[in-house]
């Protein structure tokens, strides 16, 4: 057993011994590297171990929460002592009991590579220099890159629980991104470009760099629309935002509380054929994948939207017991220092038959949407409403044409899912709105605030 | 509480620095929480958590180098800053002396939360989601959320700076969820403050019947109108507004980048004669109040905003080197585990002499955002864009029919300079800001503020 499944069985019996009727264990420890990089010099560089542990505890059905940094067998002792005494202040849940053990765990080929321990940092450094490098040599309006951020990671988690649930797995990242500035005159337009793998060596530096050079220098000179209702083709980083939304929506956690659009809507008609995606934990391109969830239930596949229904929600071991099923291996873990809950793992939008061109001519005259901003305070969950900040290009004749800016789009999940009229054929990870392999989106029709 | 002892410190700012660099610093923290929830009107979700750690910064020429460690075991700390030293190839840097650290300039906390009973806690909860749901029969979910959390950092440098800081800080937040013939509407509130356990003395149920109201109202709300037109901001969360408009494009990093509209702009008129608007982070008892930023410098008051010119960005110890000028107070981190970068702390508008009403009885169309779900901004570019939470219209000087899913959109330097109308009322709210990853307790405030001329984005099309 390795010394973190060591710490998670130690600190399962000390719960006990502080009273629990049941307890589970998440411990965690890593290393990660951080480089930030800025007019071809390194500005910051970091090296950091770290690892922690967290204790969730049961008397009966009521249950609490604690954790902490201290491993010792003193400091597992009072971290015990604290989850059983915040069991005490919940009120009982029928829903609520420690998992038991749910399968075994699924083989992620390449979830941990060794890459990212074995690159120099000398190596990584010039990898973030050269993302840098590519913006700007990609269009002489690209002036300066505000910084280009490099990170990798490796850790190690496990989980042990007085029901005999036991594990362990290691997981490797490494990711970049950058925000490139173009400038005429006196305007300045931004550009974001990102990559994501699970070390150096799977990052393209020239292709993140060049994303981020092309989208600022294609800014300029932007405006902002007219006020109407149009077509709008989202770019693969804003449908993947919206696919995060759906996940977050079939949640069952706030179904179940009544506060999500898609509440009593098993099986019924809520989105159009056109749009299929599933949550999928397993598949090795997804950041989200692994072996198991945050309660050591094994990750799976569970198709979400399809024929234009909503086929399943996403459930952790409580939304499981309380809707009488069972887990879909979706209990989140951010890291030990929050209890797991139910969330989306990767969301996988199937790619459609039309390339990006013909997504624009079956467009005709609209908005290609590129990036919004706002989503914390402009979507509400509860209501499926959004109202976002917007830029992106002009669609005219079926091409993209002039830049836009300064604008919102608007409107309501589900109108919106059901407007969707074609999925692009070429689908990409993107690190927003969750983990989602995402494709561009065709939409009928959106509102468009601007002048 | 002393975190690491003096010697410790001098230790490890001596090993950072064996083999060259320009200045090191420890910083140690220690924090402990606790967080609980209803909904459902059950008790839910108890939790404890507590942190020791420190990071450790070594400054050289343009690089940082930084480590941070779980833990504050000496062992720990001196292998990480050897390490740092390890990547340089020079001389021992000189260490000065620590000096004694001035006693801090804490916030009065009369009642420590982590001694006050967890059943306590959970029966404001209660009291809370009682309140919430005998708002009218229209309530059909509550939920609600207490937070407390002790912080104490201590940070040592290599120019023999020590000092210290204890911050607690308590929050309350509650969501109500309003049906009414198939429409659904929610309204949130939250009441925080750097301050013990006395901040929920009193009727600290009343957001619950604010959040229930807010709710209720827009269940007969009209879809938002699209367009240009004058805004009416109100007082309180209404200055998020200034904060994300203003505020982050003031801060130093992004300014020393180019990556802010106000670079190069010090001294200029960028708002109408009466704005004055600060910094700042030694506000009694606010949310984002401090003794000390997390670099030790004490807190600053910083004018940003002067009879509408620009007069400060706001600093941290990197940014305020380069710029050769003292730090403002505003090198703030999420955690040990981040490097302090230029943050805000409570930023306001400083009340003006119109009347709110007035304000209002002036505009004949327009908008009347109340409050704000949040906000972001793109410094570079100075584009930002404002979820409202409680928007109406206003039509012929009155505020009449409440308006659901609005967007305030537009262009900073722009809206700064159509400010034409500050309150004499005034008030400072809670937020989270976000920023790099990190994460920052801040306040915001204002008075209702009109600005003439914002885009409104909403679904009436």
């Amino acid at each position: 057993m390795s010394e973190l499944g060591g710490v998670a069985g130690r600190a399962a019996e000390a719960a006990t011994s502080a009273g629990a009727s049941d307890a589970e264990v998440w411990a965690e420890g890593g290393r990660s590297r951080e480089v930030r990089v800025h007019g071809g010099e390194v500005e910051s560089l970091t090296e950091a171990s770290g690892r922690g542990v967290g204790i969730r505890a049961w008397i009966g059905s009521r249950t609490g929460y604690a954790y902490g940094t201290d491993l010792s067998d003193a400091g597992l002792a009072e971290l015990a002592d604290a989850a059983v005494g915040a069991a005490h202040v919940a009120d009982e849940d029928e829903s609520s009991a420690a998992p038991d053990p749910a399968g075994d765990p699924v083989e992620i080929p390449g979830l941990h590579d060794v890459g990212v321990a074995s690159t120099e940092t000398t190596r990584v450094i010039d990898l973030a220099k050269r993302v840098e490098r590519a913006a700007l040599d990609r269009d002489e309006r690209v002036t300066a890159v505000e910084e280009v951020v490099y990170v990798d990671e490796d850790s190690t988690a496990a989980i042990a629980s007085t029901r005999g649930v036991s594990g362990t797995f290691s997981a490797s990242v490494a990711y970049a991104f950058l925000q490139a500035m173009a400038t005429e005159g006196s305007e300045v337009q931004t550009g974001l470009g990102f990559g994501v793998a699970r070390s150096p060596a799977g990052l393209d530096p020239d292709q993140i760099g060049v994303e981020a050079g092309d989208e600022a220098s294609s800014m300029l000179g932007a405006t902002k629309p007219e006020s109407r209702s149009c077509p709008v083709v989202l770019s693969d980083r804003v449908a993947a935002s919206f696919a995060g939304f759906v996940g977050g929506a079939v949640s069952a956690d706030d179904v179940q509380r009544g506060r999500s659009p898609f509440a009593d809507r098993l099986g019924e008609e809520v989105a159009s054929a056109a749009l299929v995606i599933a949550d999928d934990g397993t598949d090795p391109g997804g950041l989200a994948s692994a072996p198991f969830d945050g309660e050591g239930t094994p990750r799976g596949r569970t198709p979400l939207l399809g024929e234009g229904r909503l086929l399943a929600y996403l459930h952790d071991s409580y939304t499981a017991r309380r809707a009488g099923g069972t887990s879909t291996g979706n209990a989140a873990r951010a890291s030990y220092r929050s209890a797991p809950s139910v969330s989306p793992s990767n969301l996988m939008i199937e790619p459609g038959e039309l390339t990006f061109d013909q997504l624009l001519e079956r467009a005709g005259d609209g908005v290609y949407v590129t990036e919004v901003a706002g989503l914390h305070s402009g979507v509400n969950p509860v209501t499926g409403r959004y109202s976002v900040g917007a830029s992106g290009r002009a669609i005219r004749g079926g091409e993209l044409a002039e830049p836009l800016r300064e604008f919102t789009i608007a409107g309501d999940l589900l109108g919106t899912l059901a407007a969707v009229d074609a999925v692009g054929s070429r689908a990409r990870w993107v690190p927003f709105g969750g983990s989602v392999h995402s494709a561009p989106l065709l939409v009928g029709e959106i509102a468009v605030g601007g002048a | 509480m002393s975190l690491v002892a003096e010697e410790i410190a001098s230790r490890v700012l001596e090993r950072a620095l064996s083999h060259g660099g320009d200045f090191a610093e420890l910083f140690c923290e220690e924090r402990r929480g606790f967080s609980l929830s209803i909904d459902e009107s059950r008790i839910e979700r108890p939790q404890f958590g507590s942190e020791r750690g420190a990071g450790i910064r070594v400054i050289d020429g343009e690089v940082t180098r930084f480590a941070h460690v779980d833990g504050l075991a000496e062992d720990d700390l001196i292998r990480a800053a050897e390490g740092l030293a390890g990547a340089l190839g020079g001389n021992p840097a000189k260490v000065l002396a620590l000096r004694a650290a001035a006693p801090p300039d804490l916030q009065e906390i009369d009642l420590d939360p982590a001694s006050v009973a967890a059943g306590r806690k959970a029966d404001i909860l209660r009291e809370l989601d009682e309140r919430a749901r005998s708002a009218g029969p229209e309530v059909a979910q509550a939920s609600a959320s207490y937070a407390e959390g002790r912080r104490a950092v201590a940070v040592f440098n290599s120019e023999g700076l020590q000092a210290s800081d204890d911050r607690t800080r308590v929050r309350l937040g509650v969501q109500v969820v309003a049906r009414k013939n198939g429409s659904v509407e929610t309204g949130f509130e939250t009441l925080g403050e750097h301050r013990g356990f006395e901040l929920l003395d009193g009727d600290p149920a009343r957001i619950a019947d604010e959040a229930a109201g807010k709710a209720i109202t827009l269940l007969g709300a009209d879809p938002a109108p699209a367009g240009e037109m004058t805004v009416v901001v109100g007082k309180g969360f209404g200055g998020v507004l200034f904060h994300e408009m203003t505020g982050h494009g003031l801060e130093a990093d992004a300014v020393q980048k180019g990556a802010s509209v106000y670079a190069d702009r010090m001294g200029d008129r960028v708002a109408e004669p009466l704005l004055n608007a600060y910094d700042d982070g030694t506000m009694p008892h606010e949310w984002g109040t401090g003794a000390i930023d997390d670099e030790g410098t004490p807190s600053h008051k910083t004018a940003v905003i002067q009879e509408g010119r620009l007069t400060s960005y706001l600093y941290d110890r990197l940014r305020a080197r380069r710029d050769d000028v003292e730090s403002t107070g505003n090198g703030r981190r999420s955690s040990f585990r981040d490097l302090p970068i230029p943050r805000m702390t409570n930023t306001y508008i400083e009340p003006g002499d119109a009347d709110p009403e007035a304000i209002i009885a002036e505009v004949d169309r327009g908008f009347y955002a109340v409050s704000f779900g949040g906000g972001q901004v793109e410094p570079a570019t100075g584009d930002f864009v404002f979820g409202v939470s409680e928007g109406y219209l206003i039509e012929g000087g009155r505020v009449t029919a409440p308006c659901r899913g609005a967007t305030l959109i537009g262009n900073c330097l722009q809206a700064l300079a159509r400010i034409d109308a500050v309150g004499s009322d005034f008030e400072m709210k809670t937020g989270f800001c976000g920023k790099s990853g990190q994460t920052a307790p801040v306040g915001t405030g204002q008075g209702h503020v009109r600005i003439r001329g914002i885009t409104v984005g909403g679904t009436a099309v």
